[in-house]
């Protein structure tokens, strides 16, 4: 049975997205030119590239944070020329960012419970009192941030106002607020950017765990080759705005584009 | 849900955690002094010149904090939206004086409301510096707008709105032989009334939603925050509040008012309070308030207090001085305002 079928819920292996001949122009510069690839239900992709190639670009397009000139987005059976970033939400994409962008202002938990929002729908008037449906949503909804809190580790730092918290662990509060969106498909945009070792690992670690637990789609972009080749199920290759590679970790590894391309200036510098 | 659940939900609401026991003794107590202790105590002066105006700036502080402070939405419209629900209340009792004079209130603000949204709706475009200018748009406007149009003052000779004489269960609330108690107390009410409600709110999604805005609006538009609803929301409650400000400030404190009365310094009469008491605080809407409206009226006094022979005018010059120089010192200990020094210091005490 097609996603579309079953209300857009892909089961794995079936298309989670899709896009095709993705233009993407600012002024006179293509970033992205002509773009295509398909993402699986439950495979962890990641979409890499020297700087410039545009993988942030892309990531910014399939979210509806950039508006494409050309091209078509699939998403779970649905296809359309443009998203915008409420859409996306609504229909079950979550994202980080490459520079964190958290509320800063608020604690770890209300950034968490401010990704579950969607999902809450207490009226005004509801709101105003003490108690009532509307402290039942809130307590329900509380219950299911604390799980995604103490599943990433985070339940120190519960009510630190997350602007006081170190790089590392903002990472992981975003992470933690877009799982709490419980969504289809996940975009890491660098979600180990800036770390240490460490904090690598340890976050490379909550990835394959989300996958396992949670069964969660996820798009990253990543630099660090040794975690794309750990992580990744597929992997996407960009340069200069076009794709010139798309296949399983081992293909891309031994693709003479690639390696011309990218992987090659790392080999070149150990000679 | 059972009363018994509903009773044990709101336990577990105010007595969760120690601290929070503290609060509520601590708002209990100063609630019973408020409600029994102060109008018995205070006198008509107390009442009429300090704890009156004190209410009414402190609603409208806690109008314009729920958008600047916690919204992110930078306002200069409070006197203009002020000036809504004055002339709005004004318009519906002399329109209809059978019309029970507290609903007129509350109705009042829904007119500063609407009026608010309007305003708002430049917010998704502009931030900050920028929006600001365009809310001075509608302070300036509105105020030229109460002016120019003699239906809104009833086409009075003299230009005034004035509080006519209104009863509510018996009790005569608003106009010349109004007592300041009973005054007093309906400024009361009224403020707690809104203090609970917005302190509920804020621990709702519709809060979080605010602050989601503030603090980041592009990250607030990928967990799927609506931007133009949230932010006109903010501007629709913030003038409610403001608008109800507006009407006690004709009806239960200077009976009769110019539109002078709503000029732009009471707009940034109230965005100083809430910046000294606290952006993004309930508690220090309050206490912006209170330090505002006190301070300068302790200073007068503090001369013969202190047995110390001014010129009168020169008295007021020092006063205008110390009053700065205290804004700017608490400023500098702590550009979070009142409300956190006082949050911090309760953290070092452990209470």
């Amino acid at each position: 049975m097609s996603a579309e079928a079953r209300g857009g819920h892909p089961t794995p292996g079936e298309p989670m997205l899709s896009v095709e001949g993705i233009v993407l122009r600012f002024g006179g510069v293509q970033a992205l030119a002509g773009v295509e690839f398909t993402i699986h239900a439950g495979e962890i992709c990641a979409i890499i590239g020297p700087n410039g190639a545009g993988k942030t670009s892309m990531l910014n397009v399939l979210n509806g944070a950039y508006q494409p000139s050309e091209g078509v987005i699939t998403f779970k059976g649905r296809s359309r020329r443009r998203m915008h970033p409420r859409t996306a939400a609504q229909e079950g994409m979550a994202r980080t960012f490459q520079n964190v962008a958290l509320f800063k202002g608020m604690s770890t938990l209300d950034n968490v419970m401010a990704g579950r929002n969607l999902k809450m729908h207490s009226n005004f008037v509801a709101c105003l009192l003490p108690a009532g449906p509307a402290r039942a949503e809130e307590a329900r909804h509380r219950a299911y941030a604390d799980e995604v809190i103490s599943f990433l580790e985070i339940e120190d730092i519960r009510n630190v106002p997350v602007g006081r918290l170190p790089y590392g662990l903002q990472k992981r509060v975003e992470l933690a607020r877009a799982l709490a969106a419980e969504p289809d498909l996940l975009l890491l945009d660098e979600p180990m950017a800036g770390m240490n070792r460490g904090e690598k690992a340890e976050m490379c670690r909550f990835i394959l765990e989300t996958k396992a637990r949670f069964g969660t789609t996820m798009a990253l972009i990543e630099h660090d080759m040794s975690v794309v080749m750990e992580l990744s199920d597929h992997i996407i290759v960009l340069d200069y705005g076009r794709k010139i590679a798309d296949g399983t970790p081992e293909e891309v590894r031994n693709d003479q584009t690639v390696i011309d391309a990218y992987l090659g200036v790392a080999t070149e510098d150990d000679d | 849900m059972t009363v018994l659940t509903y009773i044990t939900d709101l336990y577990n609401t105010f007595f969760a955690t120690r601290s929070r026991a503290i609060n509520t003794v601590f708002v209990t107590v100063i609630s019973l002094l408020a409600l029994f202790a102060v109008p018995t105590l205070a006198n008509e002066y107390w009442l009429q010149a300090i704890l009156i105006p004190f209410l009414i700036f402190a609603l409208a502080a806690l109008g314009l904090n729920l958008l600047t402070g916690f919204a992110g939405q930078l306002s200069l419209g409070t006197g203009g939206f002020m000036a809504v629900g004055a002339y709005s209340a004004f318009k519906m009792t002399t329109a209809w004086p059978e019309l029970d004079i507290i609903a007129v209130f509350l109705i009042s603000g829904f007119f500063a409301a609407g009026v608010g949204i309007l305003f708002g709706l430049p917010s998704l475009r502009i931030k900050g510096f920028y929006l600001a200018v365009a809310t001075l748009a509608a302070q300036f406007f509105l105020i030229w707008l109460f002016n120019r149009v003699p239906w809104f003052y009833n086409d009075n000779p003299s230009g005034t709105i004035t509080a006519p004489p209104r009863t509510f269960a018996g009790v005569m609330i608003t106009g010349p032989e109004a007592a300041a108690e009973v005054r007093y107390l309906v400024a009361l009410v009224l403020l707690a009334v809104f203090v609970f409600f917005s302190w509920n709110l804020m621990r709702s999604r519709f809060g979080r939603a605010w602050m989601a805005v503030r603090d980041m609006d592009v990250a607030a538009e990928i967990v799927g925050i609506p931007l133009l609803r949230t932010k006109l929301l903010a501007f629709g409650v913030s003038s409610y509040l403001c608008g109800v400000a507006g009407a006690l400030f004709v009806f239960l404190y200077l009976g009769s008012a110019e539109t002078i009365a709503f000029d732009v310094n009471i707009s940034f009469l109230v965005l100083f309070m809430i910046i000294v008491g606290g952006l993004g605080s309930i508690t220090g809407s309050i206490i912006g308030a209170a330090f505002i409206t006190i301070l300068p009226i302790f200073l007068t006094n503090l001369n013969p207090i202190l047995g110390i022979d001014l010129a009168v005018d020169l008295a007021k010059h020092i006063e205008v001085i110390i009053f700065g120089g205290l804004i700017i010192v608490i400023l500098i200990l702590e550009p979070h305002g009142m409300a956190r020094l006082i949050q911090v210091s309760r953290e070092r005490l452990r209470i």
